[in-house]
């Protein structure tokens, strides 16, 4: 507890505070701008983003990416991740990040693999 | 400290005196359970969304389950739950709030921050509860059949959802449910559906306007509808059980996965929400005591504010998963 130096910039710079309650608001404000976007897609689900983009809608690729915005500012600074050093942040978050994208890559993959067997009548190659 | 060992090496990279993560033990550790945490998160989320892949043509569409608001009988998708994310986003903020006041010292500013944090937490494990309440009770009743998929009932004339209580009648069957007491005692039976599907038969035959709605999802993304007759021949050739409402066996909205990964997921993140919320109690006290005040630092505060943020986090998280995507 020897500094208590925050960084106070977002959006690399582009948005300064003056003190740290006053970033923890912006960082508020900016939540729930995103949560809202996301509950306004989530009820009109505008037809023009019903189109499927690498096999999954893009509707639900904008939710996906706007949930990683949301968690990146909770981290970083309701968690106060900016303020730690490198080392521990890489520590944390490349090995949750590589563990997790593993996980699903390889139950989504097989998940697909199921749902196909199922569909061809529980056949998956006919010789 | 007279019997420490002295290397003579504590000033070098390696002796020891080095820290380079520049955090305390305390904090480390707690983020290195926040890490395992989110991993068991993460599998639950990813066994989700494996059953989902299996299952992509007939999943459940959460719009159409999660359609209720308190003392409010439209319904209304996403708005209670976007409530529920918004409280725990704010006492998120309270929490962080609380612990830059702990860094200033300010014992009745921590206080007052952490009291508004333990109401949030509360009120989000109460929306909760609720939350839960409607999902077990249901509202329009299905029929499930032999090959335990769904059949929902759907009024042809304006394409909306009809429930059994709609076109049904119960009819006295002297049916009751068996309790041990009345006979073997080592058998039980949860409670009755309100109908047997005869008599949703019945109740079809005698009503020219309702269809049966499929689990099947269609190109439009919506549900399929079936014919007036097919909708007879399905209910009457594999109808097997009247399904009210969703439990970890049966699930009126789909398939019974639903049910099990919604009470599973939400579950473990509830009892997250509620120690949470049990712990915050007991570092509101210890701020009231004095404890940090003597100790001249607000380092715990810091640490159940990292476990909050992270109940915090992984909500972000469950929310799409389960509601928007």
């Amino acid at each position: 507890m020897a500094d208590h130096a925050h960084k106070l910039q977002i959006l690399r710079g582009l948005i300064k505070f003056k003190s740290n309650t006053q970033k923890i608001w912006g960082v508020l404000i900016l939540l729930s701008i995103v949560t809202t976007v996301e509950v306004i897609l989530g009820i009109y689900k505008p037809k023009a983003l019903m189109a499927s983009f690498l096999s999954m809608k893009i509707l639900n690729w904008i939710f996906i990416i706007l949930t990683l915005v949301k968690a990146y500012y909770i981290t970083w600074d309701f968690m106060h991740m900016r303020d730690e050093t490198k080392s521990l942040r890489r520590m944390v978050v490349w090995t949750a990040v590589f563990l997790v994208c593993y996980l699903i890559f390889i139950l989504l993959q097989e998940g697909g693999y199921v749902f196909d067997v199922y569909e061809s009548g529980f056949i998956k190659r006919d010789f | 400290m007279d019997n420490t060992i002295n290397t003579g090496t504590e000033g070098k990279a390696w002796g020891g005196g080095n820290q380079p993560l520049k955090s305390s033990y305390g904090k480390m550790m707690m983020w290195f359970f926040i890490v395992s945490d989110a991993l068991t998160f993460s599998g639950f989320l990813a066994a989700y969304g494996f059953s989902r892949f299996k299952f992509i043509d007939s999943w459940p569409i959460a719009d159409e389950v999660f359609t209720h608001i308190p003392f409010y009988h439209e319904p209304a998708p996403m708005i209670y739950v976007a409530f529920m994310t918004f409280v725990l986003i704010m006492s998120s903020v309270t929490m962080v709030l609380a612990v830059d006041a702990g860094h200033e010292m300010k014992k009745a500013k921590v206080t007052f921050y952490m009291l508004l944090t333990i109401i949030g937490g509360l009120i989000f494990v109460g929306s909760q509860a609720w939350e839960w309440g409607t999902f077990i009770k249901g509202d329009y009743g299905a029929v499930q059949t032999k090959g335990g998929n769904i059949l929902q009932f759907v009024n042809a004339d304006d394409g909306h959802r009809i429930a059994l209580r709609d076109f049904v009648v119960a009819e006295e069957d002297g049916r009751v449910a068996h309790e041990s007491k009345n006979g073997l005692w080592f058998l039980s039976e949860g409670t009755q559906p309100s109908y047997t599907v005869e008599e949703v038969i019945k109740g079809l035959e005698s009503h020219e306007n309702v269809i049966v709605r499929t689990q099947i999802i269609n190109n439009e993304g919506g549900k399929t509808l079936l014919s007036r007759e097919e909708s007879l021949k399905q209910i009457k050739d594999n109808g097997k059980i009247v399904v009210e409402g969703a439990n970890l066996h049966v699930n009126e909205y789909g398939t019974p996965l639903f049910a099990d990964f919604f009470f599973f997921i939400t579950g473990f993140h509830g009892f997250h929400v509620f120690s949470g919320v049990v712990i915050n109690i007991i570092i509101f006290f210890n701020v009231i005591l004095g404890t940090y005040e003597r100790r001249k630092n607000y380092e715990m505060v810091e640490k159940v504010g990292l476990y909050w943020h992270f109940v915090d986090l992984v909500w972000v998280f469950v929310f799409t998963f389960f509601y928007l995507v």
